[in-house]
């Protein structure tokens, strides 16, 4: 059978890649996963963000002098490739640790790689709570806001509104799932009063605006949640938009204002929608204003949320790094729990109880300006104060 | 010959679409050995006829009786169970595989080896199958590919596999379409020596009335999907009404039976 | 009541887009029998194209002129693809048309995002059609109810064409008997590229028209793919009638379906398809399929066991395989181990295939019932792994078993979305009960036991497993069952009078190669510790369709190359650049068109060449295998 002898050029081939990855000793490496050919829009300002990052981390002299290299791989939107990649880099490539990832359950699936294998692993974009409580362990660290936390900044504001009767509109999967599940936990909690009297629940990526639309518009609420993005609130902006549905109605909405799903509304932005976001040009910090130049310096674009996590990540790994000494994982999660790092939004600090990083999220408004969608009266939420006490903490997360 | 048992009975048989009687009220009986031929003009129902005598196709009313069993609402798999080997108009083989494996495979479901999934197939019952090929002439053929076979000879490789279930009856639709006049005769002659061998009762559709009136023991004729003759050939061909039919359309046939040859 | 009318509106506009584009693929598919996967991708193109030429050109006359010359552009780029790359193809293997056009949507996906960028792009209204028309208190977008208008007119016209013009006289001929065209000495050639252009034509113009009301996006294709041959498929294969009134069917059962059921889109079109199939096995418009007429005189080569040298050979190639963890570091074993799990999965995809003729648009459904069951069993039972491995993949059994049952009542490309439909369902079950799956974000910690977790002792468990399956297979191919089975792929008619159960063999094979794939599904639950929707998917059904085709359908050990090639060229793609779509869709483009039997087809007649007794027939290529009858 000729079969056995392709399997043997392949094995062979494959032998050769991984003896050419020899280790360097004046180098760290990190090791990157990310769903670069799945979701382009959001990953290539990703990249920039920490490409940026470890240009400034080698100008100032590497991690305790050593240079840091990250070596980058494509999930292509599969857990099952994240894993064969997260493989590659741990034991090809032997990185000191895992970071990224973007889609939540990818960032489960590496997340459960890194505690079988015994690695670090960073997660930096995946937003469901499973990563820290449900289905945390003690590898895996996160990075970005997580869904119960977006929750609770848009409740506090959602929660002052008048509307009693709230409608959801949200993908039909995981995320979609927990973040009404969240939100409507944490507002019934707030104000008792309130009705549901609607939900839909289009497909991920598939959604047929109208008819959701209307069928919304029909139960008639004062409020609507929505927590689509991407395309899918593209067509469901376009449809409410010509339909009149967003008029004269609350609207509070995830990660809206984050440039990425903003941006692309154009002229055709929703005005007065409670988002969480990014609204990079109207923050004024030194430490935002020493990224900002920096990015538009080395790209001549404006950052993406996706640039402040990819940034972010990088900046935060090689804290770590730095702190342990050492690329022994139980060292990197000693130097990891309670680290505080610098980010562009301010300090930030990886929680030891369940390794949450606490930065935070812009709340705001949208509104158009000169054709383009922004966030206005925006205001930054630090992540420490939008996370259940420790008491609730220590009930969600399994014991190590 | 008188005594042999009654093999087929047919009564009433009917079938018709769409208001359209394809057959009508058709009866008849064949006796182990005997050799029966169904003759008629174009259109005249003899391959719906056909098609319901092995399960084909439902009949609208009448019966069907094979070795005393009432077949009527049977399928072709439980029909061919009985005894029964088939040939068609248009050969059905298995184009992919070698002309032994074609005769091979109706030998392991005759042995009711379909499920068998360990067994081998390519030793499965070699002999038996080399004899059938042989049987039929096509002994030199065994491993050529099916598909690569001429008309006649899948016409034939066809009669190999009708008779590996050791069947009691054959139904041969125009079983030597296509062929040259000197291998029809001696399809025919090889059918007609089987059957008297073996006491197998035959029953055939030709349109070469050469090969009907020199094989045939008895012919029925089928007309618009009535019966309207049936007897010796010598009585057969006497008769009035056989004649009409026949004289108007015998051109028609032969230009059909070219083409069908073609194709 | 205003409201239902308006909903119901709202349902025709959605229903019009979807016609357009379905109503495409219907006449490609009706006429040329090629499996369009790349119709999705001309429909993105439409869109981008559309995008940018009505971003340039002002005014109503540079918006409608600019989905017009977008569609037509598109279509032009169709000739060509029809040209170059499917007029190669016509005379491979069924499907096989489905895999070059499967490597050209990979590498649109690529290259439309390296032409117009990764951000989703926000398409002009359109003018004139920009607001909304109150009707008694509900606004309707006036563009819905242009869309609306275009639905019928565009099926008004296409029927004029085929009732009333010559080309369509032979186009309606061709979808019912295209041999008999050809026959009628028709320039086939030119009426298939004709054919093609018009169905691409459509397709874009689909995506050309959407630019108002949704974003411009590198995903559009996929999005719309499965969902027109849904639509296509309830319809009626080549019915435009039939299209039409699927698409409405399914838009308004989604449109009135969310008031009651607000989950039920994701799942809905399959289960319409598969309802539809069940009781009207032609779709609602369609008629049997003819069955594809052989010429006598073509062949393939007949299948016949190895060779002792062969064998010989097989058993130093193993060795070689078994030996690599004494050479091999611990990633390249993990992606053996892979890759071993891939041969199992194609193997079993192959068995059904090739020696079935019953080719399976859905056979992860029981790779990932089979990895399911693993999972179920290990996290919930707490059972011991070699038992998860051995009781898991029964999960799989019993779905074939169940849905098999209906699928082999069908035949073609009947049975394939069928197969389909079940996969998606069993997928949004899988996705959806999350309470028991996990949902989306699936079932953890699946890790091997001890004795197994070290990665060559799980290579060499896996690279057994797959010996043992992959032998266990070709000795079913060579059982008595298997030459029955493969006798009613040639022939049914003649499997019938012969006394073999025709759907009773199939629907055995079928529950064979379910089983099988669900011992893949299980390993590879223990190799990835984990266990994901993913594993049901779509795309992991394509993955295995496109390993066997690359192999070569018509071969016995087909599949066992096109895994190992396919496999080990993505794992390597994917790890070594971004653009791994583009370079794999142009691998699987190039390859059919070298090499239209597959390579291991391809390699089989350089031996007969060899030999000298080259392969009688030079038709060789024309014998179209699969599920003909």
């Amino acid at each position: 059978m000729r079969a056995k002898n392709y399997f043997v050029g392949a094995a062979f081939a494959l032998l050769v890649g991984g003896m050419a990855s020899s280790v360097r000793a004046q180098e760290i490496k990190i090791g990157e996963i990310n769903s670069y050919s799945l979701l382009p829009a959001f990953t290539e300002p990703y990249r920039k963000g920490w490409q940026l990052a470890v240009e400034e981390i080698n100008a100032a002299g590497g991690i305790n002098g050593k240079k840091l290299v990250v070596i980058s791989k494509d999930d292509g939107g599969k857990p099952a490739d994240a894993q064969t990649a997260a493989n590659e880099l741990v034991s090809s490539e032997g990185v000191a640790m895992l970071a990224g990832t973007f889609l939540s359950n990818i960032g489960l699936a590496v997340s459960d790689f890194a505690n079988q294998k015994k690695v670090f692993f960073l997660a930096a974009e995946p937003l469901t709570d499973a990563v820290t409580w449900s289905k945390g362990n003690k590898y895996t660290f996160r990075l970005r806001p997580s869904n119960y936390m977006q929750a609770a900044m848009l409740v506090e504001a959602a929660a002052k509104l008048p509307a009693k009767r709230w409608a959801t509109i949200a993908p039909n999967y995981e995320y979609g799932q927990s973040a009404v599940a969240v939100f409507k936990k944490l507002m019934s909690e707030k104000r008792p009063d309130i009705q549901w009297v609607d939900e839909q629940w289009p497909p991920q990526g598939k959604i047929d605006a109208g008819p959701v639309v209307q069928a919304v518009a029909q139960a008639n609420p004062e409020a609507i949640l929505n927590v689509t993005f991407g395309a899918d609130l593209v067509k469901l902006v376009r449809e409410g938009n010509t339909r009149g549905l967003f008029k004269d109605r609350a609207v509070v909405s995830f990660l809206t204002g984050e440039p990425e799903y903003l941006d692309p509304l154009k002229d055709e932005t929703p005005e007065g929608w409670i988002v969480t976001g990014y609204p990079w040009y109207s923050i004024k910090t030194p430490e935002h204003d020493a990224f900002l130049k920096a990015y538009q310096a080395k790209y001549n674009d404006y950052p993406r949320l996706g640039s402040i996590v990819g940034y972010q990540t990088i900046k935060s790994a090689a804290a770590i790094l730095a702190k342990a000494g050492s690329t022994d994982p139980e060292k990197l999660i000693a130097a990891a729990e309670g680290l505080s790092v610098g980010s562009p939004f301010g300090e930030t600090t990886f929680r030891k109880i369940d390794h949450q990083s606490t930065l935070g999220a812009f709340v705001g408004k949208t509104a158009l300006k000169d054709g383009k969608g922004v966030m206005v009266e925006s205001s930054y939420k630090k992540g420490a104060d939008y996370l259940p006490s420790d008491a609730e903490v220590e009930k969600l997360r399994p014991k190590d | 010959m008188s005594v042999a048992p009654t093999l087929l009975a047919v009564e009433g048989l009917t079938k018709s679409y769409g208001g359209i009687h394809a057959v009508r009220g058709v009866s008849f009986e064949l006796r182990a050995g005997e050799i029966l031929a169904l003759i008629g003009p174009n259109g005249a129902g003899k391959s719906t006829c056909f098609d319901m005598l092995n399960g084909q196709n439902k009949p609208d009313s009448g019966r069907i009786r094979l070795l005393g069993e009432d077949t009527t609402a049977k399928k072709p798999r439980e029909v061919w169970r009985l005894g029964v080997g088939r040939t068609f108009q248009i050969t059905a083989t298995f184009a992919t595989m070698t002309v032994r494996e074609n005769v091979q495979v109706a030998l392991i479901s005759h042995q009711k080896q379909l499920l068998n999934l360990w067994g081998s197939a390519p030793r499965f019952d070699r002999d038996e199958a080399v004899r059938l090929l042989e049987l039929v002439g096509m002994g030199g053929y065994a491993d050529r590919p099916c598909g690569e076979l001429a008309y006649g000879d899948l016409k034939r490789l066809e009669l190999a596999v009708a008779l590996a279930n050791e069947p009691k009856l054959l139904l041969m639709d125009e079983p030597t379409a296509g062929m040259a006049p000197r291998e029809r005769i001696d399809l025919m002659r090889l059918t007609a020596r089987i059957a008297r061998e073996k006491s197998i009762g035959v029953l055939f559709t030709e349109h070469d009335m050469d090969v009907v009136f020199e094989h045939a023991d008895r012919i029925i004729v089928l007309n618009r999907g009535t019966l309207i003759a049936e007897g010796s050939p010598t009585e057969v061909r006497g008769n009035p009404q056989v004649q009409a039919v026949y004289l108007g359309e015998g051109l028609v046939y032969d230009a059909r039976h070219r083409e069908g040859a073609a194709t | 009541m205003a409201f239902y009318v308006v909903q119901f509106l709202t349902g025709l506009a959605s229903a019009a887009s979807l016609f357009l584009v379905a109503s495409g693929l219907s006449i490609i598919f009706g006429v040329t029998r090629i499996v369009n996967f790349a119709h999705g991708a001309f429909y993105m193109v439409g869109a981008y194209i559309a995008f940018t030429l009505t971003d340039r050109l002002s005014g109503a006359f540079g918006f409608w002129g600019g989905i017009v010359v977008a569609a037509l552009a598109v279509a032009l780029i169709g000739v060509l693809v029809e040209m170059v790359l499917l007029r190669r193809i016509y005379h491979a293997p069924e499907l096989f048309q489905l895999l070059a056009t499967f490597g050209l949507t990979l590498m649109v996906e690529d290259l439309v995002v390296l032409i117009w960028g990764p951000d989703d792009l926000l398409g002009r209204r359109a003018p004139g059609f920009k607001g909304a028309v109150d009707f008694f208190g509900q606004n309707i977008p006036s563009y819905d109810l242009f869309l609306i208008v275009l639905g019928p007119v565009v099926l008004g016209i296409l029927w004029l064409l085929f009732q009333r013009t010559r080309w369509g006289v032979l186009v309606r001929a061709a979808t019912q008997d295209r041999d008999m065209v050809a026959a009628l000495g028709v320039n086939q050639k030119w009426l298939f590229t004709s054919v093609f252009a018009v169905g691409v034509f459509l397709a874009a113009l689909g995506g050309a028209l959407q630019i108002p009301r949704d974003a411009v996006h590198h995903a559009m294709d996929l999005r719309i793919i499965v969902e027109v041959f849904v639509v296509v498929v309830i319809g009626g294969l080549g019915s435009i009638v039939g299209a039409f009134v699927a698409a409405v069917l399914v838009s308004e059962l989604n449109a009135f379906g969310i008031l009651i059921f607000p989950k039920i889109s994701i799942i809905l079109v399959f289960l319409v398809m598969a309802v539809v199939l069940i009781v009207r096995p032609w779709g609602l418009f369609g008629r049997p399929e003819a069955p594809a007429r052989r010429t006598p005189g073509l062949t393939v080569n007949p299948w016949r066991p190895l060779t002792s040298n062969e064998r010989l050979a097989s058993l130093a190639a193993l060795g070689v395989a078994a030996a690599l963890p004494l050479f091999a570091g611990n990633y390249a074993l993990t992606v053996g181990s892979e890759i071993a799990i891939f041969v199992i999965f194609a193997v079993s995809l192959h068995f059904l295939m090739a020696v079935g003729g019953l080719a399976s648009f859905g056979h992860a459904a029981y790779f990932g019932l089979g990895a399911y069951g693993v999972a179920f069993l290990a996290k919930m039972a707490g059972l011991p792994m070699i038992v998860c491995l051995l009781l898991g993949p029964l999960l799989g059994c019993l779905g074939a078993a169940v849905f098999g049952f209906f699928a082999v009542q069908l035949s073609g490309v009947y049975f394939a979305m069928l197969t389909l439909a079940f996969a998606q369902i069993v997928w949004s079950i899988a996705f959806q009960w999350v309470s028991v799956t996990g949902g989306d974000n699936g079932i953890l910690g699946v890790w091997p036991e001890k004795w197994a977790a070290s990665p060559s002792h799980f290579y060499w468990l896996a690279l057994g497993v797959a010996t043992l399956v992959t032998i266990a297979l070709r000795i079913a191919v060579f059982s008595p069952f298997g030459y029955a089975l493969r006798a009613t792929r040639d022939s049914a008619l003649r499997s019938e009078a012969i006394g073999i159960n025709v759907k009773r063999m199939q629907w055995t094979a079928f529950v064979i190669a379910g089983t099988t794939a669900g011992i893949g599904g299980a390993l590879f639950a223990y190799l990835k510790g984990s266990v994901f929707p993913d594993n049901l998917g779509i795309s992991l059904s394509v993955d295995a369709l496109v390993m066997v085709l690359l192999g070569g359908v018509e071969t016995v050990s087909g599949a066992v190359i096109g895994a190992i090639v396919y496999k080990a060229l993505n794992i390597w793609l994917v790890s070594q650049t971004d653009l791994s779509k583009l370079v794999l869709g142009a691998f699987i483009v190039l390859i059919v068109v070298v090499f239209p039997k597959g390579i291991v087809g391809m390699l089989e007649m350089l031996a007969q060449r060899r030999k000298g007794s080259s392969p009688p027939g030079s038709t060789l290529l024309a014998k179209p295998i699969g599920p003909a009858e």
